[in-house]
């Protein structure tokens, strides 16, 4: 392990108690007791942490993947369709009225994840080239974007719509142990596939051609990384909704604190998506606003002026 | 390593068109041709990258479709045409990659690898003379460094055959003397080196054996005074030349 999986290990270790003491109502151990404080920590605060964790984990390492295939910075793991797929199936399940239906949202999540992720291999299959791959991926983004929306705007009446955009917005509140085991496996066994790609992922710095003639073998690694990638996305959104720039911000808050190979990222990264996602939703419960701020919200506002701001450096490199 | 008869179909037409070829452990082949005429294609064929929809290669005996993809790329090493690192990873980090088709178990850090990979990746950045570099970003290195570091790269991975495409195209003339040079010395350890050159007086001064492609055929394969004669370049490039200078030291006038 490196120092700095260490360093990340140690601050999830501080983190993680943190976040189940803060919230609307503080639980401080050393102060009176607080009614039903064993409740809210084993059935509201314990499943919502590690779900944060499982999230940002599954985000993380799906980011530094991401930017390991496609040789590039500002590459997200959305960018494949697949969140926006999962986020289609989800928003189907509200707008048929299933979800109340116990884990019939999360199961639409996935279907979409897994129909988004069957496109990808059907249009870019054979060859395991990245440029078609990426078009087809851009492609199966904005469709199922549009799909959502017809959705919102047929919804059939402004409950269902509410809760729909609501639930695009991304969020861990009122999440129970049920989310984690829906989840925690899926996002594992993504992980656990994407990390397997980690050599083949740093033979691809050199270049596609390169990369072949170092043994990798193109179609293979693209399957993997569409399957890794579908598990990990897919499952955060199917109980979290959409997060998005942790993918992109933490490979790159990362990257410079390790050798830069792509395999060196991973399992920082995964470490740095769990803590920032943990402490974003801390943050979000404190914050002082009427009922709570959105995680995906919260992220998307620390993002934005960090993918800015990341343009702007590498604008400079570039000129 | 044999190419027989090789047709590489590209985009619909054939690029490589029946061309043969031997490419032999201790020598230094050049591959010249006018723009167009296949040379990449028929580099990347032979480094199995590209499957020929016609003809034969065999490497040692062996049908180099038969090989699986690990087991090639410790056999034949490639450094493609205008190589970068998309990461800006150190130089002994990037020679390390070169390694890649030898680790052992998925996931295994290759810097920590075994004493065989350590001993690998620090010959190849001997062999090109970059130890002062070694610890510095690619991002740092100079033209001719980068391609040194890049043929290094190569090196790690201790292939018998080495193919390269175009590795001198943006270097000045002292940075591609020196890595004629190093790539000579490979070539006289037993190695097998087929490059790709465009600039003509370099294959005749450097090379030992020199084959020139004309519309994915070999116009000629032969040894550099004799494939790259003044009637064959006019014919083939179509253009009137005439060399100069003494033998080792030719210059070509256009």
């Amino acid at each position: 392990m490196t120092r700095l999986s260490a360093i990340l290990i140690a601050a999830l270790a501080l983190a993680l108690p943190l976040s189940l003491l803060a919230g609307r109502i503080w639980i401080v151990p050393w102060s009176e007791p607080v009614p039903n404080a064993s409740v809210i920590l084993a059935e509201l605060r314990l499943p919502r942490s590690v779900l944060a964790l499982i999230i940002g984990a599954g985000l993380g390492g799906a980011g530094a993947a991401m930017q390991g295939y496609l040789r590039n910075p500002l590459a997200d793991p959305g960018l494949f369709g697949i969140a926006p797929g999962a986020a289609f199936g989800a928003v189907m399940a509200l707008f048929l009225g299933l979800a109340a239906i116990p884990f019939m949202l999360p199961a639409f999540a996935l279907l979409g994840a897994g129909g988004a992720m069957a496109l990808l291999a059907l249009i870019a299959g054979r060859t395991g080239g990245i440029a078609l791959f990426t078009l087809a991926g851009l492609m199966i983004a904005s469709l199922a974007g549009t799909l959502t929306s017809l959705a919102i705007s047929l919804s059939p009446n402004p409950f269902a719509m509410s809760e729909i955009v609501t639930w695009l917005m991304g969020a861990l509140i009122d999440r129970s142990w049920s989310d984690v085991w829906i989840a925690a496996p899926l996002t594992l066994a993504g992980l656990i596939v994407l990390w397997a790609c980690g050599p083949s992922l740093d033979a691809m710095m050199l270049g596609e051609e390169a990369a072949l003639s170092l043994g990798v073998e193109a179609r293979r690694l693209q399957w993997a990384i569409v399957i890794g990638i579908g598990l990990t996305i897919g499952a955060g959104v199917a109980v979290a909704g959409i997060v998005g720039f942790v993918g992109l911000m933490v490979p790159h808050l990362g990257r410079p604190f390790t050798d830069r190979r792509p395999s060196s990222l991973l399992v920082p990264s995964a470490l740095a998506g769990a803590l920032l996602v943990l402490v974003a939703d801390i943050f979000c419960r404190l914050a002082p606003v009427a009922g709570e701020l959105r995680l995906g919200i919260a992220l998307s506002l620390l993002g934005a002026p960090f993918f800015l701001a990341l343009l702007l450096r590498l604008r400079r490199q570039l000129a | 390593m044999r190419g027989s008869n090789m047709t590489v179909v590209r985009g619909g037409s054939p690029v490589v068109a029946g061309a043969s070829c031997v490419i032999r452990p201790g020598e230094v082949t050049a591959i010249c041709g006018p723009n167009g005429a296949g040379k990449s294609t028929l580099l990347m064929a032979l480094a199995g990258l590209v499957s020929p929809a016609g003809g034969e290669i065999d490497v040692n005996g062996r049908p180099l479709a038969e090989f699986q993809p690990r087991e090639r790329a410790r056999v034949i090493g490639f450094l493609p045409q205008q190589s970068e690192a998309a990461w800006d990873v150190d130089v002994r980090t990037l020679v390390g990659l070169g390694r890649l088709p030898w680790r052992a178990v998925p996931g295994r850090p290759v810097r920590a690898g075994k004493e065989a990979d350590l001993a690998a990746i620090e010959k190849a950045i001997a062999d090109m003379q970059l130890e002062p570099l070694a610890d510095r970003p690619v991002s740092r290195l100079s033209g001719g460094e980068k391609a040194r570091a890049m043929m290094a790269r190569v090196l790690a991975g201790e292939p018998q055959y080495i193919l390269a495409d175009e590795p001198f195209a943006s270097l000045d003339i002292g940075h591609a003397a020196d890595l004629v040079r190093l790539m000579k010395e490979q070539a006289a350890r037993g190695r097998a080196l087929a490059v790709v050159m465009h600039d003509l007086a370099l294959a005749m001064n450097h090379a030992d054996r020199v084959i020139v492609l004309d519309k994915g055929r070999v116009a000629a394969d032969a040894a550099p005074r004799e494939a790259l004669n003044e009637e064959l370049i006019a014919r083939v490039w179509n253009a009137s030349v005439r060399w100069i200078g003494d033998r080792g030291s030719q210059a070509l006038l256009v």
